[in-house]
């Protein structure tokens, strides 16, 4: 490999690590969203309450 | 198609049936991508084997464009057209940007220091991405600091359409000023400069980041329509709750 070698694995795993944080903070974003919009609806919060 | 789309279960519906579709297209892109970057691209005969750094730096520069493009066009269509997905379009693109303005920053400053003797420079290429950097870093705080969400998509759409005359200072810096970056080699009015060797693995590159880029941000705009949908349901349940109460 070259004497650069350093830099370039360098620019590769920074990228890798920046894409694999993207990655898994918007799978573990949309599971918390899921999570909570599941609880709720089986609370029953999307009913309106009775008048009068 | 986008009147039909401005209904965010329809929307849900649609994304949920392309996303993975889109994700294993860049997945594949990706692989075939990095397979050529490593094994069939040559050395260049000035930079060596540091010019692997540009198949990444590249495609990560036109993203960062591509996505604060999506959100001016985003901000439009808040402000002028008021389309109900305009906003979560916005909010979902921004952290997608700055994750691809952050890489190109680094994997740039990576490339620098072999070839130009530096890390950084306060040249008016570097200098206007590290400015577009910060602007989608206060759009993303802008987002957090308004709570009500018509009311922070307003605000940050003013701001967004306000940065976007960053985009054009960002693209022609390299013509408009004498920069130690060099000038654009792939579009340009004569056509590339760069051999086929090199530029098909870079737009295969480019093809797997933008698809990447888009499985992203469909995802991230499906989880802030449930955002809405929890904070709705939750001011609900506790109108509800209130109203027993009394």
């Amino acid at each position: 490999m070259t004497t650069h070698a350093a830099f370039i694995a360098a620019a590769y795993a920074i990228t890798a690590l920046v894409v694999a944080g993207l990655i898994l903070r918007a799978y573990l974003d949309h599971r918390v969203q899921q999570q909570a919009l599941a609880e709720l609806e089986a609370r029953g919060a999307g009913r309106r309450s009775r008048r009068g | 198609m986008i009147r039909d789309l401005a209904n965010p279960s329809r929307f849900m519906a649609y994304s949920g049936r392309l996303l993975p579709w889109l994700a294993g297209a860049a997945a594949l892109a990706l692989g075939v991508g990095l397979y050529m970057t490593w094994f069939t691209v040559p050395a260049d005969y000035q930079q060596g084997e540091t010019v692997r750094i540009m198949y990444l730096h590249v495609p990560a520069a036109w993203l960062s464009l591509f996505f604060y493009a999506t959100m001016a066009a985003s901000a439009l269509g808040t402000l002028v057209w008021r389309h109900p997905l305009a906003d979560v379009s916005q909010k979902a693109a921004a952290p997608i940007g700055a994750a691809f303005t952050f890489i190109c920053l680094v994997t740039g400053s990576l490339w620098g220091k072999p070839m130009w003797g530096t890390y950084w420079q306060w040249d008016a290429r570097l200098t206007s991405m590290l400015v577009m950097l910060l602007i989608y870093l206060g759009i993303m705080a802008l987002w957090r600091a308004i709570e009500e969400p018509s009311r922070a998509a307003r605000a940050v759409s003013i701001l967004t359409l306000v940065g976007a005359v960053n985009v054009p200072i960002v693209k022609f810096s390299v013509d408009w000023w004498n920069t130690l970056h060099q000038p654009a080699s792939v579009f340009r009015l004569g056509g590339p400069t760069i051999h086929s060797s090199m530029l098909i693995p870079l737009l295969v590159m480019a093809l797997g980041f933008t698809l990447l880029g888009v499985t992203l941000h469909l995802s991230g705009m499906r989880t802030e329509i449930l955002r809405r949908r929890v904070r709705t349901l939750t001011i609900l349940e506790a109108e509800r709750l209130d109203a027993q109460a009394a």
